[in-house]
Parts: structure tokens; C-alpha cells; sequence
């Protein structure tokens, strides 16, 4: 392989990294929040508003079932909006945050569901206000689970990132489409797939780790 | 437990004296309400209750009446999809005086539960007032819920602590929450940890602890902001048998040191004879009776409460003549009487008395004695003659002594 298509893979790897990096922070940023509020506003819960709760878990519904290669074109004009063009790594991180956001909020309102009732009750007795719970109770207990949800995010993110190439996203899928696939060079291909399978690898072991580490239930004595 | 710790807590943190709206004498003389009427016992019981000490010396419930209080509260959950409203509660009066023990016992599914919920606002009454220092909880909302909570510590079936914080982080939690600042909370909780004797444990995480351990760090962290009252919901259910009377020991002596009012709830006797100062029995989500505890396990009226004691030694009737029992006396036969020894009657040499003075032949089918609310306490299960003259004879010399006679029936 020439240094040639070494460098050319370094630098879709980078934008790879750098598209997921930043979308995935941005739907952490909007996920989590969002994931908190859906496990704890349904009737008789926390800050209890069972009819925003229904609307925005249908807005997360709705983003969640459209196929993701249509909601980037689907999209366009909102990219332009936000990134001022809909071309490029730094506008397709909007179609990617836009996607990544709600399915984080998921599985943070699954984190945060599973989190003993008894232990929202005891806080009461204590006389925490509702944001004290939240802060001090649900989301400390919560974050093995949400370390492995964002560990799920970013994965997810990165086989996403692929498909972004469809509008000059960059990135190692759009090197792999434009160089494997459209020049017929499979040992590009090959060092795509195998760069991305790293990566993948890098991040689920790293997640795993982390949350095993923050997670106290798992000690003995 | 040093006082030297910084007083950055509100040390009374009800911000209203103690207020009673209903007259100090109606709790005295409610110290044995059945609703089977059981007068008989009701002025020993009130005799006893106006003392401050019992017949063992032991320092019983200090003055003051209706610390918490009950009055005709009901509790009525919504209706569910296709089903009934479903009533929990229903007229529960119930008076609990500061620096007294008291267990409310029943079945699951009995409304207790629901019950001890009401007293800290976790559940809200449908009907009926819940008062606790004055304060009538019913009536506060959720914010002002929040200082009021600080001053009544609970403790749990399954302890409920945080598995992401350290044993110190779980008994601190409390405080931070109040706003305390860091050092205050080191000075309150190191010591705290020291009383329930996990010290070597502050750094421990709870999945690294015992049953036993993990309640010792509810008990601490329920005591952590200097509550007057606290409640325990089944907090040795979980435990085995040797640990619960280690966590019950903990529990009295606490309530001891700091002149604690608590409300437990349970469905075993044993943790009532152990620490109760007072029992109420709940059914049905009715309180069916209510009384001293010496008092109501000399002289249980309601089968519920019956039903509770029946496991407990010495009320038994064994089987051999529990199935020989006739309710009419049998000519030439013997009755079965039995015989409630309290405070310092419990060791006089009685029925050596009665046999010799009034010359009968008295046999012991059962008995024990053993200590209930801090003073010694035996049943004995005799048969006499069961003529009628010689039974009155009896009953009126042990009568005289102040001890506690029922014939439960008579065997040929």
C-alpha cells in the first residue's frame, strides 16, 4: 500500500473521529438531559407532565423510525441552517446529532428507570427536592448504565458516519465507497474495514471498562 | 457521640412548640383501647401507664402525649383500570407520645405500611388529620415537606442505600442535602459511624457489607440530621434472626441516648416484645387493638392479635389438650386456667403459695417466662379442680395478687 493511500486513510480516520466526536457530544448534551426527563415526567412521577412526556417521546419516536440515510437528505434544510452549508464532515454532523440525540435519551431514560424505586423514596424521607434526586440519586446510580448506553451511541455513531458520505461527509466510509467500491481496489476496502473494526473495538472496550470501574454494586467483600 | 460537633444543624428543626390539641388525658386513659372492650384490664393498664417507670426500674416513655398523632385517618388509593378503589386505611387513631417506642403489627397487605408513609408526607391522607409535633403534616405541600422530613429519620426493609457512594458518602447524604457545609458533615457523621460501629467500614461500599451492616448505615445515615422521631419500616425483615436483635438492641439503645420517638412497623411479635414500649394491631386497615405491650400480650382481645401471639411460647395451649378442651366444666374434671405473671409478680413463688393455703393440687401443662418491654413477664398453663367453688377460691387469691387469670376451658 502506497504512503499515498496511507495518509488518505489517516486522514478519513481523523474525520471519522473528529464527526463522531463532536456529534456525540452534542447528543450527549441534548440526550441526556431529554432521557432524564422522559423516565421522570410521566403521570405521578418526579415533575409529573404526562402530556409533554407523551410529545416529546413521539418526537424521539419519530426521529428513531425514519432510515437514517433519509433523514440526512430529509433534513437539508436544516443543515444548511445550522452548519451553512449541507456539504462536508462539519455539516454532517448535524444529520448525525440529529440522529444520535433521541437514541440516547432511550437509553438514558432506560438507565435511569432501572434505578431502585426504594432508593427515590428514601431521598424523599431525607427531604430532597426533586432536582436533588435527580442530581444526587438517578443519575450517580445511573451511570454504569449510562457510560454503556454512550459506549452503544458511539458505535452506533460510527457505522452512521459511513453513510454520510452520501452527501461529502467525508470520512472512512466515503473513502471506502469512493476508493474500494467505485475504483475497485479491495485492499482499500479491506484497510477501511479494518481501521473502522478497530475503532469500534477501541471504544466498546474502553466503555466497558469505564462503566465496570464506576460500578460499586460489583465489588465482594 | 461527642457534642462538640459544630451546630451548623438546626438541632429542632420543627420550627413550632410542642402543641397538643386534644386534652393530656385523653392519651392516658386511650393507653388500652380495644375494640373487643376489654375493661377488665383497663385500670391496671391505666395504673401502670401514669408512671413514668415500670415495675422494673426500667425508664419508661417520658411525659407528653400525642408527639404524633393519628386522628380518624383514612386512606383510600384510586381506583385502578378496571377495578375498585381500594381502601388501606380506615379510622386510625393512633397516639404516639415523645420518647416512646411504639409497633404497630399486622399482615401484609394490613395497611401498615401505608400507614408509617403518612407520618413524613410520602403518602398523603384521603381523609383524617396526621400531626407530629404540632405540625399537621397533611396540610404541607411538598416543599415545606422538605424541613419537616429532616426531622423524622426512616429506615427500611431493604436499607435503600446509594451502591454509588461509600458508607460515608450514604450517612452524609442526608446532610448535604440540607445544605451543610463539608467539615460539619465530617463532624456529624465520623461519630455517627463510630455509635452504630462501622468506623473501619467508612470507605466500604454497600454490595461489600452484611444485612446487618447495610441497616446499621440506614440507622446512621436516618440520624444524621438530628431527627426527633424516627420510622422503621420492617427494618429487620430482611435480617436473620441473631442480627435483628442485634439491630433491635441498636435501636433501643439509640432511642435511649437521644430520647427518640419511634414508630415501627412489623409483622412479628418478637420485634414488639423486644423494643416495643406500646403495640397496635392493624386489620383490615383498622387498628383492632392498642395497648402496653405487657398489657396486650397478657390480655390479647381481637383474634388478629391472638393469631400474632400464637407463636410466640408460652400462649400455645399444647395439642394434647387443646383437643381434649370443653367449654362446660366437667363433673369431677379439671379446669385449665392460665395465669399472666408481670413485673415483679413474675418470680413470686405463687402456686406453691396456692397449693399449700388453699390445699389443691395444681399441675403445670406449659409455661415460660421471659422478658417483654424490659420487665419479666410468664404464662403458665395450670389445671385445677374445676368445681366451681374451688375455681373461685383460686381465682380470688390470685386476684389478690394482682396476677392475670382466664380459663380457656375444662378437660375430664
Amino acid at each position: 500500500m502506497s504512503p499515498e493511500l496511507v495518509r488518505l486513510i489517516w486522514e478519513a480516520a481523523l474525520e471519522t473521529i473528529w464527526m463522531v466526536a463532536v456529534s456525540g457530544g452534542i447528543a450527549m448534551a441534548i440526550g441526556l438531559p431529554l432521557g432524564v426527563f422522559l423516565a421522570t415526567s410521566g403521570r405521578g412521577e418526579l415533575f409529573a407532565a404526562p402530556a409533554v412526556n407523551r410529545v416529546l417521546g413521539l418526537v424521539v419516536n419519530l426521529t428513531r423510525s425514519t432510515p437514517f440515510i433519509i433523514l440526512v437528505v430529509a433534513i437539508i434544510p436544516f443543515t444548511r441552517l445550522i452548519a451553512g452549508t449541507s456539504i462536508g464532515t462539519g455539516a454532517a454532523i448535524v444529520p448525525l446529532t440529529v440522529a444520535a440525540a433521541p437514541f440516547i435519551a432511550r437509553l438514558v431514560e432506560t438507565a435511569i428507570r432501572e434505578v431502585d424505586p426504594g432508593l427515590v423514596e428514601a431521598a424523599r424521607a431525607m427531604g430532597c427536592r426533586p432536582m436533588q434526586i435527580v442530581a444526587k440519586v438517578l443519575v450517580p446510580e445511573a451511570t454504569p448504565a449510562i457510560v454503556l448506553s454512550m459506549t452503544l451511541a458511539i458505535v452506533s455513531l460510527i457505522g452512521y458516519s459511513a453513510m454520510v458520505g452520501a452527501v461529502g461527509g467525508g470520512g472512512l466510509g466515503d473513502l471506502g465507497i469512493r476508493y474500494g467500491y467505485q475504483r475497485f481496489m479491495p485492499e482499500m476496502m479491506a484497510a477501511v474495514v479494518l481501521v473502522l473494526v478497530a475503532l469500534v473495538q477501541a471504544v466498546q472496550s474502553g466503555g466497558e471498562r469505564l462503566a465496570k470501574r464506576l460500578n460499586k454494586r460489583l465489588r465482594h467483600p | 457521640m461527642s457534642d462538640a460537633a459544630p451546630q451548623a444543624l438546626p438541632l429542632q428543626v420543627l420550627p413550632f412548640p410542642l402543641q397538643r390539641s386534644e386534652p393530656l388525658a385523653r392519651n392516658a386513659a386511650g393507653a388500652r383501647d380495644t375494640t373487643g372492650a376489654a375493661a377488665t384490664a383497663g385500670a391496671a393498664g391505666a395504673a401502670d401507664t401514669a408512671g413514668a417507670t415500670d415495675a422494673a426500674g426500667e425508664p419508661g416513655p417520658a411525659v407528653g402525649a400525642g408527639f404524633i398523632e393519628f386522628q380518624q385517618l383514612g386512606k383510600t388509593f384510586p381506583a385502578r383500570r378496571g377495578g375498585a378503589p381500594v381502601t388501606a386505611l380506615e379510622h386510625i387513631d393512633l397516639s404516639v407520645a415523645r420518647g416512646e417506642i411504639v409497633g404497630v403489627i399486622g399482615r401484609s397487605g394490613a395497611g401498615k405500611s401505608t400507614l408509617i408513609r403518612l407520618v413524613n408526607g410520602l403518602e398523603k391522607p384521603s381523609s383524617g388529620r396526621i400531626v407530629v409535633d404540632g405540625v399537621e403534616i397533611s396540610s404541607l405541600g411538598e416543599r415545606e415537606l422538605g424541613p419537616v422530613r429532616r426531622s423524622i429519620g426512616m429506615i427500611f426493609q431493604h436499607f435503600n442505600l446509594l451502591s454509588s457512594r461509600s458508607v460515608y458518602g450514604n450517612v452524609a447524604l442526608p446532610l448535604e442535602i440540607a445544605g451543610v457545609d463539608r467539615t460539619a458533615i465530617r463532624a456529624r457523621v465520623e461519630p455517627l459511624l463510630e455509635m452504630v460501629g462501622l468506623a473501619d467500614k467508612r470507605d466500604r461500599y454497600p454490595a461489600e457489607l452484611s444485612g446487618g451492616q447495610k441497616q446499621r448505615v440506614g440507622i446512621a445515615r436516618a440520624l444524621a440530621t438530628k431527627p426527633s422521631v424516627l420510622l422503621s419500616d420492617e427494618a429487620t425483615s430482611a435480617l436473620d434472626p441473631e442480627t435483628t436483635a442485634a439491630i433491635l438492641d441498636l435501636l433501643a439503645r439509640i432511642q435511649r441516648e437521644f430520647g427518640l420517638t419511634i414508630l415501627l412497623i412489623t409483622h412479628e411479635m418478637s420485634v414488639i416484645r423486644r423494643i416495643a414500649h406500646r403495640v397496635a394491631v392493624i386489620d383490615g386497615g383498622r387498628i383492632v387493638e392498642q395497648g402496653r405491650v405487657a398489657d396486650v400480650f397478657a390480655n390479647p382481645v381481637h383474634d388478629a392479635t391472638r393469631s400474632f401471639l400464637g407463636a410466640e411460647t408460652g400462649r400455645r395451649v399444647p395439642e394434647f389438650i387443646a383437643e381434649r378442651l370443653q367449654p362446660a366444666p366437667v363433673p369431677g374434671g379439671r379446669a385449665v386456667m392460665r395465669i399472666v405473671f408481670r413485673g415483679e409478680h413474675a418470680t413470686d413463688p405463687v402456686l406453691s403459695q396456692l397449693a399449700r393455703e388453699l390445699g389443691l393440687d395444681v399441675n403445670i401443662l406449659s409455661g415460660s417466662v421471659e422478658r417483654i418491654a424490659g420487665q419479666p413477664f410468664g404464662i403458665l398453663l395450670v389445671a385445677l379442680p374445676g368445681d366451681a367453688d374451688t375455681l373461685a377460691r383460686a381465682r380470688s387469691f390470685l386476684d389478690a395478687r394482682r396476677l392475670h387469670t382466664e380459663v380457656i376451658g375444662h378437660v375430664a
